[in-house]
């Protein structure tokens, strides 16, 4: 019975976090055009519903009506699995999140995260990477030149980053001691929000998770007036659809994993929520929300970023990376490898 | 070198100090500039809500006058088709009959009178040419179409309202133009 109540809570969970992060990426795009319309002094969409709240149902709408074309030379099974690699990777990696403080409902407490595996942060990094197969595939099985540069650059763009966003990783990981998830942002709760400790280690980890989302300034594999909107170009209706959304969940998610790493969590700033004496499912829920909230502004540097800066040039993108970001992620491990020693002593 | 222009700018080729190097904080000035648009009056103007105001010389749509009583001016001349550099203008004269004289201010009327909007340039050379005051350009624009057809205005679409049936509409339509003037 206890077993059937897991398994019904967890699946219960997944569906939520699920279609949470599918709503978020339809408001994300509506807030993407929002906020470069208001960046360019302009209103944005405005038309379908109150200030264009509906615009992402219309686009969602014309999405699945528009022609499904899949071209003649290309593989199809490659093809059609390119953009469900995308969408699935994109909506793997938020399971073990923990979103909030345990809810307590019918005499049980309820985690607020689905798999609170003891790899936590190693499985956000394996999926992530499983990403780049479903830019490489689909860009390989259009069998169309500019999709596979693009499918090239991505793929190298990827690795190049991961590099120094895992060093960046490991100076937090010697922080915490751990790679749970959870503990992780126990471990903020107690000591302190890591951006206090890791200033750098953040700055590599957010550059990097820009260049991992494919967004400006790094959004080269689909680099709109040089590849032709790269690899997804063969793509129609809602296999681009795909492409398009797992983007923005990937903003979302890499957004509520800085929010972990890095700000805390669902732990809000100079308080201590405990003392309240607050109702511990209110907590959750506040917990919650803040987390989100956290995600969010995340969410709108990244937007806010790609209606500053132009793209970087490939040779650019790479010297960055190499020459750049991996010896400050080195040095960065060092120092925090050394301080953490020499207090422990 | 000569300079042609008052704009131009001597190009900066010292080596980038190492503030610049670093480029992050220019990210940050680039922000900083894009956030504070966040803030700015929108240029947007909201169409069909809201219209931006026309000067008093726009040349917009043509409008075909009636007379105080109500007549329709235009005598079916030609010389505004004759004058329109875009050959947008048809007609087709007819000629008054008795018991007409209400309808129509002289003894030959335009009988169709079509004016292309795809064609029309709006240059105002009709409204120039118009021995009658039966033409001049209002300062509204036509608006959209889904059919080539739609944009081929007749004689009804052009004519103004009749100022003793409807002299709002009337007035409206005569801007700030004033009828005769
Ligand atoms: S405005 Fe110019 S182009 Fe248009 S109908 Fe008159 S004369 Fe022709
Ligand atoms: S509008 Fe004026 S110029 Fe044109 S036919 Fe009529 S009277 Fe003649």
């Amino acid at each position: 019975m206890e077993l059937f109540y897991l398994i019904l809570e967890k699946l219960l969970l997944v569906g939520l976090i699920v279609s949470l992060s599918m709503v978020v990426a339809m408001y994300a795009t509506w807030g993407e055009r929002k906020v470069a319309a208001w960046l360019q002094d302009r209103i944005g969409p405005n038309r379908a519903g109150p200030f264009g709240l509906f615009q992402p149902l219309a686009d969602g709408g014309k999405l699945f009506f528009k022609e499904e074309i899949i071209p003649l030379v290309s593989s199809k099974f490659l093809f059609i699995l390119g953009p469900a690699l995308a969408m699935i990777t994109a909506l793997l990696t938020s399971a073990v999140i923990p979103w909030s403080t345990p809810l307590h409902l019918f005499d049980r407490n309820i985690d607020l995260q689905v798999a609170d595996v003891n790899i936590g942060i190693l499985f956000v990094f394996g999926v992530v990477s499983l990403g780049v197969y479903g830019i490489m595939i689909g860009g390989w099985a259009s069998n169309n030149k500019f999709s596979l540069l693009a499918a090239i650059r991505g793929a190298s763009q990827m690795v190049s980053y991961e590099l120094p966003m895992g060093l960046a990783l490991i100076a937090v990981l010697m922080l915490v001691g751990d790679l749970r998830m959870s503990s992780i942002v126990a471990n903020q709760l107690e000591n302190g929000w890591h951006i206090i400790y890791q200033p750098l280690g953040f700055l590599i980890f957010f550059i990097c998770a820009l260049a991992e989302c494919n967004r400006t300034p790094f959004d080269l594999p689909e680099a709109e007036n040089e590849l032709n909107f790269g690899y997804h170009q063969e793509y129609s209706s809602m296999k681009l659809g795909f492409y398009l959304f797992a983007e923005y969940i990937n903003m979302f998610i890499s957004g509520v994993v800085m929010a972990s790493l890095y700000f805390g969590g669902y732990d809000i700033p100079f308080v201590n929520e405990a003392s309240w004496g607050l109702n511990q499912n209110l907590l959750a829920i506040i917990g919650f929300v803040v987390l989100l909230s956290k995600a969010f502004f995340f969410v709108f540097v990244f937007m806010w970023i790609r209606w500053t800066i132009p793209r970087f040039r490939y040779d650019q993108l790479m010297k960055l990376g190499w020459t750049r970001l991996i010896p400050l992620a080195l040095l960065n491990m060092i120092l925090t490898a050394a301080i953490v020693l020499w207090l422990k002593k | 070198m000569t300079q042609l222009t008052q704009r131009a700018k001597q190009v900066d080729r010292k080596p980038m100090t190492l503030l610049e190097r670093i480029y992050l904080w220019n990210i940050l000035k680039g922000m900083m500039i894009t956030i504070s648009h966040l803030f700015k009056r929108k240029a947007t103007i909201k169409y069909p809500e809201e219209k931006r105001t026309f000067s008093k010389v726009f040349r917009g749509v043509q409008i075909l006058n009636r007379d105080e009583e109500g007549r329709e001016k235009c005598t079916a001349c030609g010389l505004c088709a004759v004058a329109c550099p875009a050959e947008a203008i048809t007609m087709e004269a007819a000629e008054r009959q008795a018991g007409e004289e209400h309808l129509y201010k002289e003894e030959k009327y335009a009988a169709k009178y079509e004016i292309n909007m795809l064609r029309c340039i709006f240059c105002g050379y009709c409204e120039e040419a118009c021995p009658k005051d039966a033409i001049y350009l209002s300062q509204t624009f036509a608006p959209s179409n889904y059919g080539r057809e739609g944009f081929i205005y007749k004689k009804e679409d052009l004519l103004i309202p009749h100022p003793i049936e409807n002299p709002e509409a009337y007035k409206k339509a005569l801007g700030e133009k004033g009828g005769n003037a």
